[in-house]
């Protein structure tokens, strides 16, 4: 009698959570796993839209992709702009929150002033900045003139665009990795920095070397892979101010998807290309778990 | 001496970061003569205000975007926390067979963004006869595996006595994630919200694919409508219409500063 209790108890348990979590797992079916294994298997093939014949290509579809040179620019435009943006709004992020954390007047004001970017439309500040740039009656091109020196053709030109996209990228996203940084300040134990004093850690660097760069580790490390992520996942700019030019310079990982699956219609190339997307992803949270197991347990 | 110094750089970094906000209002004033011609001069000469505000509203069915875009963030996050508050509960309350497959489901989709999978989604859209609609705007999004890990994070931290309790009192188990844990999950689902309308307020991707009409675009997609629809250099209307689409969600974070800041660190942190 007891065991056969427990095992209806048990029933009705996983019934319940089935009518709970059902809804849910549907739709994980619906718009996650099937839509990923959809572009998996696509993205062995030559598929295009409204074309009636698809060929299996395996692997090749891949090896196709490697040596295509727009793809291989994109790749390195991406990574580029990633290495501009990703340090730049950290370093930046980190400094602006231990200037606000040990201001007394203003903080919140400050605060809030940094944070603004985060919540613009950026496709209307992305306008903005065109604006800002504009090579001849631009507000910046102005002021460099203004003090001496040459105006300069920020999105017109394939050496410049992308060092004006990631200006945009670093102002739209420092604001906030510096709450994040705020967050992981205010987490630390004030009494480390009176045992640090005591240990003769007397000047702002030591007590910063000794105490405030270890703790805030974890912290770091999350800043670090969500700014990497967001830096890959750059499009609105691009698809707002230059369509990848000029001359393909501004192509990046998200706007030749974009591009080959819904301008050229090429479902296969695109579906690979995706999927290079996803294990890129992979790698990043692979390297965050891996470094935060090892490294950067401190709490 | 430090505390100025400090001071000092935080303001110039500040003048930094509203320099594009103040010469987006400024040129939206003036007219387009002054905007090629003017230089640094941020107040106008001649005020063009009522010229480039009414292109900013008559070009696009500007209101219309707008509108659209608060109803599909709106709705985006219900139905988010709607599929999403039960499934977390039941992956950090109760035990049943398969919750170690839906718990490693939930963690590929955190691996997988919309921007990899939209191409069956949008096939998926387009053979169901839902492109140009204000529903495929919002199907897609309608689950969240962001906010079924925030939340069960958030659920797990609730004492087993208060569930038992309120068991006890006879209360369903659906009653019991909205009336016993929707509150105490509050901060959370206030955080996630917040994440979720700037997200999607701000996305342009699956609107750009699954959307091709005016009237039915989001303001991001609208501003490119708005953009595609310009003649020549017209800076005033454009900074008219940016100023339009960036209105809204600045005021609300201007109103709810604690809201928005508390919101996007326990989001971004968890993330």
């Amino acid at each position: 009698m007891q065991t056969s209790l427990a095992a209806r108890l048990r029933r009705a348990e996983a019934l319940a959570a089935w009518r709970l979590a059902g809804p849910a797992a549907a739709l994980m079916l619906l718009l996650l796993l099937l839509p990923t294994l959809a572009i998996l298997v696509l993205s062995f093939t030559d598929a295009e839209l409204g074309a009636s014949e698809i060929t299996f290509l395996g692997l090749e579809a891949y090896t196709d992709l490697l040596t295509d040179r727009s793809f291989r620019g994109a790749l390195r435009n991406t990574a580029v702009y990633v290495v501009l943006v990703a340090p730049a709004s950290i370093l930046l992020g980190l400094g602006l929150a231990l200037l606000i954390e040990a201001q007394a007047e203003g903080r919140a004001f400050f605060r809030s002033v940094y944070f603004l970017p985060v919540v613009s439309l950026l496709v209307a500040m992305a306008s903005v900045w065109q604006y800002l740039m504009h090579p001849s009656f631009g507000p910046i091109n102005l002021v460099l003139r203004m003090l001496g020196f040459a105006g300069v053709n920020w999105l017109g030109s394939s050496d410049n665009v992308l060092y004006a996209l990631a200006i945009i990228g670093i102002w739209q996203s420092t604001g906030f990795n510096m709450v994040l940084f705020l967050a992981g300040l205010t987490a630390i134990d004030r009494t480390l920095y009176a045992a640090a004093e005591i240990d003769g850690a007397r000047s702002a660097w030591e007590r910063f070397r000794l105490v405030t760069w270890p703790m805030l580790g974890p912290t770091t490390l999350f800043v670090f892979t969500i700014s990497v992520i967001s830096a890959v996942k750059v499009f609105e700019t691009v698809a707002t101010l230059t369509h990848g030019g000029p001359a393909k310079a501004s192509e990046t990982l998200l706007w030749v998807i974009y591009r080959e699956g819904f301008v050229y219609l090429h479902v296969g190339t695109a579906s690979a290309m995706a999927v290079v997307f996803i294990v890129l992803l992979l790698v990043l949270m692979l390297i965050q778990t891996r470094v935060l197991d090892r490294k950067v347990h401190y709490g | 001496m430090m505390r100025l110094l400090r001071l000092l750089v935080l303001s110039a970094g500040a003048a930094l970061v509203l320099f594009p906000f103040v010469f987006m209002i400024s040129t939206s004033l003036k007219s387009q003569s002054e905007v090629f011609s003017a230089g640094l001069q941020l107040i106008p000469v001649t005020w063009d205000a009522a010229e480039n505000y009414s292109k900013a509203f008559s070009r696009i069915p500007m209101l219309q975007v707008l509108g659209n875009g608060a109803l599909v963030c709106a709705l985006i996050v219900v139905f988010q926390v709607l599929f999403a508050l039960p499934a977390a509960y039941a992956l950090a309350k109760l035990r049943f067979p398969g919750r170690d497959a839906l718990f490693a489901l939930v963690m590929l989709g955190l691996l997988v963004p919309i921007h990899a999978i939209s191409i069956p989604l949008y096939a998926a859209a387009r053979v169901s006869g839902l492109l140009n609609t204000l529903a495929v705007l919002i199907m897609p999004f309608t689950l969240s595996v962001f906010a079924i890990f925030l939340f069960r994070q958030f659920v797990k931290a609730i004492p087993d006595d208060l569930i038992l309790a309120a068991r006890s009192d006879g209360l369903s188990e659906s009653a019991i994630v909205w009336r016993v844990l929707l509150p105490n999950a509050w901060p959370a689902a206030s955080a996630f919200a917040v994440f979720s309308v700037v997200a999607h307020w701000n996305d342009l991707y699956w609107p750009l694919i699954a959307i091709s009409k005016t009237h039915l675009a989001t303001p991001p997609l609208g501003l490119l409508f708005f953009r595609a629809a310009e003649v020549g250099d017209d800076y005033g209307a454009l900074m008219a219409a940016t100023v339009v689409v960036t209105a809204p969600l600045v005021l609300f974070f201007l109103f709810a500063q604690r809201l928005f800041i508390d919101g996007m660190t326990m989001t971004g942190l968890k993330g």
